[in-house]
């Protein structure tokens, strides 16, 4: 009894004390997000409604809680907006599409290989992205194998490209994140029970049924994590549009990187940022309700 | 499933073709087979300037983040606290935000304070974004562990520093192995949050994308593809040691 009168006096005093190590454990790294994350939105919310300063330099800018910066940066750039949209949306879809069985066969067919099919996953990961998204610009282009192929067989015109075009910025896109696709599809596929699986086909329920009423059902966290790991980054992306595309398949990110660096317009980079995020959290959200997952993270 | 591992390895097989092209200065079409381009992997002007500013960039930020990282995990994986699901939702938003918005603010800022962009910058923002995925690794080892290994050191007098070195560190130590390498590797192929922040360093991704507008030399593809076989060596190395260790 004395023993375990100890034992229990001593765990409560650990918890006492424990009560502070949580905040200290968490201090530095808190301190150094919102430090650098968190001010810096802020800051860039007061920029976002900044107007140039009169007779001043270009570049130099005075706070007059302008919104409508919000509204002319909106209005100039709706085809960027738009198009930043549409081609991470079909980006998502694509890459769900390959993603999808290549997550299933990795996780159910591929036996003592399934570890080994995983790091490949991630492999290509390792060489530079810029290097592998220009390696697709020069697969694809005019001096490159695909094309002569297909002219070869007519199923292209001469005067058609596959570069410069919105068709190969969304497949730069889709390659370029399909493992984002691939890694929690995986993750939540293989924690099927495959026994629910045979007890559909028991029950009668033919491949198909199967998959429709027990495993997409039963992947659905990982569908929308997925999903949403390879959107976010996507609608905000621009070096695929910038090495890939032309001048008529720009992205906001495009758009937000050039008035940047090239003309010096702050309020506006700031206030398209803040409406892309806006909206990709806004879509995010309601997804989120939509799909009924909220433990994601 | 071939037809996806395919789809993800043409860019690389193609990477690693053209890094024995023998194209001298650009490496847009085929011209012949050589060993130069490796025998030789600093022979294009500025490439090794880059390659080595990545690598210092990518492991200062690694070991910063994976420590504030980790630090964040713990409290969150074995503590009780007020302000947690803040904490998780400002753990969660840096991965929701666009790289794009993360670069152009943090970038506006160091310009507000008059600080002017370059090496420390870039790490600051790195060691920024790779907290997050540090703390998602290392959260989710942590939560896959069984807690009664700890119980059962603490039942054997460990008191609770030494539970924590003996028995829960070494536990989740692939873990925080794993994070460091997704962080290094986060960092090292960052292209949009560095080019905001940057300013004149050049780092291999901005070296390949400034240089993709007049023609990569063939040592880029060398040393991504040397990248991408190091890796690999690393991760597969990785797994055989702790099987043997589990055996």
């Amino acid at each position: 009894m004395a023993f375990l009168h100890t034992a229990g006096s001593k765990v409560s005093s650990l918890k006492e004390k424990k009560s502070l190590l949580p905040y200290l454990l968490l201090a530095p790294g808190i301190i150094w997000l919102f430090t650098f994350f968190v001010l810096p939105i802020a800051n860039l919310a007061r920029t976002s409604t900044q107007t140039p300063t009169a007779n001043g330099d270009t570049g130099s800018y005075e706070q007059t809680y302008r919104f409508a910066n919000y509204i002319d940066a909106f209005l100039d750039n709706k085809e960027q907006f738009s198009r930043s949209f549409i081609y991470a949306f079909l980006a998502t879809i694509l890459a769900l599409a390959i993603a999808y069985p290549l997550a299933y066969g990795i996780a159910f067919k591929s036996g003592k290989y399934k570890n080994l099919l995983l790091v490949l996953v991630v492999a290509p990961f390792f060489t530079s992205f810029l290097l592998r998204t220009i390696a697709w610009k020069q697969i694809l282009g005019e001096e490159g194998p695909v094309i002569a192929l297909l002219r070869g067989v007519h199923i292209i015109g001469d005067n058609t490209s596959l570069t410069a075009s919105a068709f190969a910025v969304v497949t730069g896109m889709t390659y370029n994140f399909l493992p984002f696709m691939t890694l929690p599809l995986y993750a939540s596929l293989e924690r099927i029970d495959p026994r629910t699986m045979e007890a559909a086909g028991d029950l009668y329920a033919n491949a198909f049924t199967t998959f429709r009423k027990v495993t997409l059902p039963l992947s659905m966290p990982g569908v929308v994590a997925g999903t949403l790991l390879t959107f976010i980054p996507a609608a905000g992306d621009y070096v695929n549009a910038a090495i890939l595309g032309n001048p008529n398949t720009k992205m906001l990110g495009n758009v937000i990187e050039s008035r940047f660096f090239k003309i010096v317009d702050y309020p506006t980079a700031a206030a398209l940022s803040f409406t892309l995020m806006a909206a990709i959290l806004i879509l995010v959200t309601v997804y989120i309700r939509k799909a009924g997952t909220e433990e994601l993270v | 499933m071939v037809l996806g591992f395919t789809y993800l390895f043409i860019p690389v097989a193609y990477t690693f073709a053209f890094s024995f092209n023998n194209g001298g200065k650009s490496n847009l079409v085929w011209k012949g087979f050589t060993l130069g381009n490796w025998q030789n992997p600093c022979g294009a002007p500025d490439v090794c300037v880059a390659l080595g500013n990545s690598i210092r960039v990518g492991l200062i930020s690694t070991v910063a983040a994976t420590f504030l990282g980790t630090l964040i995990a713990f409290a969150l994986g074995r503590h009780q606290f007020k302000g947690r699901s803040t904490t998780n939702t400002l753990i969660f938003l840096p991965m929701a935000t666009p790289e794009v918005v993360l670069g152009a603010s943090l970038l506006a800022m160091f310009l507000n304070l008059g600080i002017n962009p370059g090496f420390w910058p870039v790490v600051i923002a790195h060691v920024m974004f790779c907290i997050s995925f540090v703390v998602v690794t290392v959260k989710a080892r942590i939560a896959s562990l069984d807690p009664r290994l700890e119980q059962a050191a603490m039942d054997l007098y460990a008191n609770e520093f030494e539970t924590f070195r003996k028995v829960t560190l070494p536990l989740v130590a692939p873990g925080i192995a794993g994070a460091a390498l997704l962080a290094f590797s986060l960092s090292f192929d960052d292209f949009i949050i560095t080019n905001f922040n940057s300013g004149t360093l050049t780092t291999f991704p901005k070296f390949v994308y400034v240089a993709s507008a007049r023609g990569i030399p063939p040592q880029a593809n060398v040393i991504g593809s040397a990248m991408f076989f190091l890796a690999l060596f690393i991760v597969i190395a990785g797994q055989l040691v702790s099987r043997r260790k589990a055996r």
